[in-house]
């Protein structure tokens, strides 16, 4: 580490903006955040805020790779809705035979996860191999995940049997040190993310391929499996997402996940990762989700601004953020 | 050849000198065009042509000196005011919009009306006066993607006439059109000069030169070093005064190739469906083998195809006397096959990317199996600089800011890191300087020396004539001659490149 600065000092060459200007931005928020709170910084305050941030987040990194290799997943706010219900529905059909225990959480578990990689697979089997837009077919599939997470929830609500969701429940409410499970999760996932992105030949593969696909395929890039892969782990990470996400509430619903797709991508790209593709980091996925969350967790501690202004503020920072990034990229 | 010339210039251009932030490309150059008189502008690329013709034609504004309009200092805010002033200029890559069709082509900006609505009736009507003028049968209400690249150009020249153009600028006009097409072009041509337009257009084929100019002005390093009339120059001359030098020095000597040297790579029955059918040939240890013929000739596409970048199956490929097969670049590269693509900047370079990152892209296995070795990024980008004396002012310059013969250096350095054995070259010195070329070419030649088979792929004749050992010829998707020493000239490959045989009496008109 210590050699290398000496041939090579300015080695990330990235627009000194575009790397500090979420990082300034999150840290204006906490001090807006404990100016404006006394409870702002107390632990319970900033557990409760990373702990909600853990979903977006989990999946926004997935979310970092595919954008990074040039794609995008509208559909992954529906995708969580139906994984949810689907292992809902395993788990309750499970209960007369397993009983309540770990082997039904495992099951669940695993039903989360293959549900997942297998949304993920057929996404990318039909952007890559079909050569399909993916805005259009992650419009398709969001509409067919929700409409089918309404169907097998008959319009209602599922909800996990009452003993399951008891023995269930630390999954999201307990962890270790006091650190709740989506917490330390989602740090895993985003160290993972991190060292893959910036370190991997996979990441560099993504950046290839959305910087220019030709280039890549000429280069030995393989660049349907490259975009596949970023796809299939996108849904897996939705899957560990959702995971982390039924213990809280034990059901599921027409209305669970709505939006996430935009919470997601919108965190992605205040990060600074370039929505055409080409680059991405995820270190600035996480700034960019925790930017979000602490706008909505400050309108809620305080009456300063309604807290149905939300959107809006979320809106403004988020065409800053791409601005931001325009200039310093104008000026590089 | 009778335009006359004493007719004042109605375009010229007056010392004018060019820069590109820190490059100037063009270093007082002087160029007058005439009513009623076709001009060749011809010069190696990266002689500054295309330049000099966005310059004349108001694309872009000179660093110095002046461009005058029927004898006035004109400064053309915008294209929009070019086309005004009726100087129009007809670009390699077609500016036409492929979603629409030729008549909303044609008029694009320039809508006709009546009241509010569009008049569809008279514009389509004009149009096809207009496309009978050049010959071109097409709808006017055909989308432009359905049409071939000939009558692309001819609605592209349709669109000029329908400006009322004085100055028709054509930059490579012949490149992608067939004989047939290009002698409609030229009858076009001949048409537009006796009407009184001046035309000036770029060509590497300096056979039509002759034939359709009546004056030649040619360009070397971002210079004019020569205008005469075309009736006073051979093609030989015209060769000479682009070059510059004589060639001799500017390849590396052919050491020639024993007739025992081992067969590397041998192909046979190479087909690429549309492009390319049935091709067979052999590459020995040592050798640089030639792939001429015309733009369009499948040649690119073949050798694609053979390293599994497109689709394409053939009966058998040997290499190193083994049968391999090839179906995916990972394959090629495997066998020590590699391709170096005549497209740099779509095709070969991130262009956003920094040096390191793209040239250990193609063999970012050698740097770690999952995790990059950085450092080894690092030496080996030290290595390559020093090696090919890539010149990038900074270390993490975006590639996209290296200068074309920098980029191209770093382009073979990329290659050579998958250290191949055979190592297919396409247009390994397209629009690069002089002084790279011959960096370049030295290089390959030390490359085929030291064992390794080198195909080079080039529409420059005097390269394939200097560069290479034996010369295989395409048109239209075969192989239609295999050249070799003394046999190598530029008749010889125009006659197979045109597929007129090598015998002359077979030559058709």
């Amino acid at each position: 580490m210590t050699s290398e600065t000496v041939n090579t000092p300015p080695r990330r060459a990235l627009p000194s903006m575009s790397v500090l200007g979420p990082i300034i931005a999150l840290l204006a928020l906490i001090a807006i955040g404990a100016f404006l709170n006394q409870n702002f910084l107390g632990v319970g305050n900033i557990t409760n805020v990373l702990a909600r941030s853990a979903f977006i987040g989990i999946i926004a990194v997935g979310m970092t790779f595919v954008i990074t290799a040039g794609g995008l997943d509208l559909s992954v706010g529906s995708m969580a809705a139906f994984i949810a219900g689907l292992m809902i529905l395993v788990m309750n059909a499970a209960l007369p035979t397993l009983g309540v225990g770990v082997p039904i959480i495992l099951l669940g578990m695993a039903t989360a996860l293959i549900a997942g990689l297998l949304a993920g697979l057929l996404n990318g089997f039909l952007i890559t191999t079909l050569g399909i837009e993916a805005f259009i077919v992650t419009l398709g599939t969001m509409g067919i995940y929700r409409s089918l997470v309404t169907w097998l929830a008959d319009g209602g609500t599922l909800s996990l049997d009452f003993g399951l969701r008891t023995f269930y429940r630390p999954v999201y409410f307990d962890g270790i040190l006091g650190i709740s499970w989506p917490i330390i999760v989602f740090a895993l996932v985003v160290i993972i993310g991190e060292v893959v992105m910036s370190r991997a030949r996979f990441g560099r593969h993504c950046a290839a391929t959305g910087s220019s696909e030709e280039v890549a395929h000429y280069s030995n890039v393989n660049v349907n499996r490259t975009r596949m892969t970023t796809y299939a782990m996108l849904g897996i990470l939705v899957g560990v997402a959702t995971i982390m996400y039924v213990p809280r509430l034990g059901s599921a619903s027409a209305s669970t996940g709505v939006l996430w797709e935009l919470e997601a991508i919108a965190a992605v790209i205040i990060g600074g990762t370039v929505l055409k593709g080409g680059f991405g980091r995820v270190w600035g996925t996480v700034i960019g989700v925790l930017i979000l969350s602490l706008i909505d967790n400050i309108l809620n501690l305080t009456d300063l601004v309604s807290p149905y202004l939300n959107g809006a503020i979320q809106g403004v920072i988020i065409i800053l953020a791409v601005i931001l990034q325009r200039e310093a990229k104008a000026k590089g | 050849m009778g335009g006359t010339v004493t007719t004042p210039p109605v375009l010229s251009l007056r010392d004018v000198h060019k820069s590109f932030g820190p490059v100037e490309v063009l270093h007082g150059i002087d160029i007058d065009i005439r009513a009623g008189e076709v001009l060749a502008l011809i010069g190696e690329n990266g002689a500054g042509k295309s330049t000099a013709m966005k310059i004349l034609a108001g694309y872009q504004p000179p660093s110095s000196g002046q461009v005058l309009l029927d004898g006035a200092d004109t400064r053309f805010a915008s294209l929009h005011d070019g086309e005004a002033a009726g100087v129009v200029l007809i670009h390699q890559e077609f500016n036409l919009a492929e979603q629409l069709t030729v008549e909303q082509n044609i008029f694009l900006g320039r809508e006709l009306r009546r009241g509010l609505l569009l008049d569809k009736a008279r514009m389509r009507a004009l149009t096809r006066e207009y496309l009978a003028k050049v010959k071109c049968h097409v709808d006017p209400d055909t989308p432009v993607s359905r049409l071939s690249n000939s009558e692309k150009q001819m609605v592209e020249i349709a669109k000029a006439l329908s400006r009322d153009a004085r100055v028709l600028i054509m930059d490579e006009p012949t490149a992608v059109l067939t004989n047939a097409e290009a002698s409609i072009l030229f009858d076009q041509v001949e048409a537009l000069r006796s009407a009184g337009t001046a035309v000036v257009f770029t060509s590497h084929k300096l056979g039509e030169v002759k034939q359709i100019a009546d004056r030649v002005a040619v360009m070397r390093d971002g210079k004019v070093v020569l205008t005469a009339k075309a009736g006073d120059l051979s093609e030989d001359d015209m060769a000479t005064a682009m070059v510059g030098r004589d060639v001799s020095d500017l390849y590396p000597a052919k050491p020639g190739i024993g007739s025992d040297a081992a067969v590397m790579m041998r192909v046979e029955g190479l087909d690429v469906p549309g492009h390319a059918a049935g091709l067979s040939f052999e590459l020995r240890a040592g050798e640089l083998l030639g792939i001429a013929g015309l733009v369009g000739a499948g040649r690119t596409e073949a050798m694609e195809g053979l390293c599994g970048l497109r689709p394409a199956t053939a009966m058998r490929v040997e290499i190193g006397g083994t049968e391999v097969t090839i179906r995916r670049p990972a394959d090629a590269l495997q066998h020590g096959l590699c391709y170096l693509t005549e497209d740099r900047k779509l095709r070969g370079l991130l262009l956003g990317k920094g040096m390191r990152e793209n040239l250990t892209l193609q063999a970012l296995r050698k740097f770690g199996r999952v995790l990059i070795d950085q450092k080894a990024e690092d030496a080996a980008l030290d290595e390559a600089i020093r090696e090919f004396d890539i010149r990038a002012g900074r270390r993490d310059v975006r590639v996209g800011n290296l200068s074309g013969g920098n980029q191209q250096k770093l382009l073979l350095a990329k290659v050579m890191q998958s250290e191949p054995r055979i190592l297919i070259v396409d247009e390994p010195t397209r629009g690069i300087d002089i002084g790279t070329k011959q960096q370049i070419y030295a290089y390959l030649r030390t490359l085929a020396a030291a064992g390794h088979g080198i195909v080079v792929i080039s529409s420059e004749m005097q390269e394939i004539i200097g560069l290479s050992d034996r010369v295989l010829v395409m048109h239209r998707g075969r192989i239609a001659g295999t050249l070799s020493g003394s046999d190598i000239n530029e008749e010889a490959i125009v006659r197979h490149a045109m597929g007129v045989g090598a015998d002359p009496e077979e030559r058709v008109a």
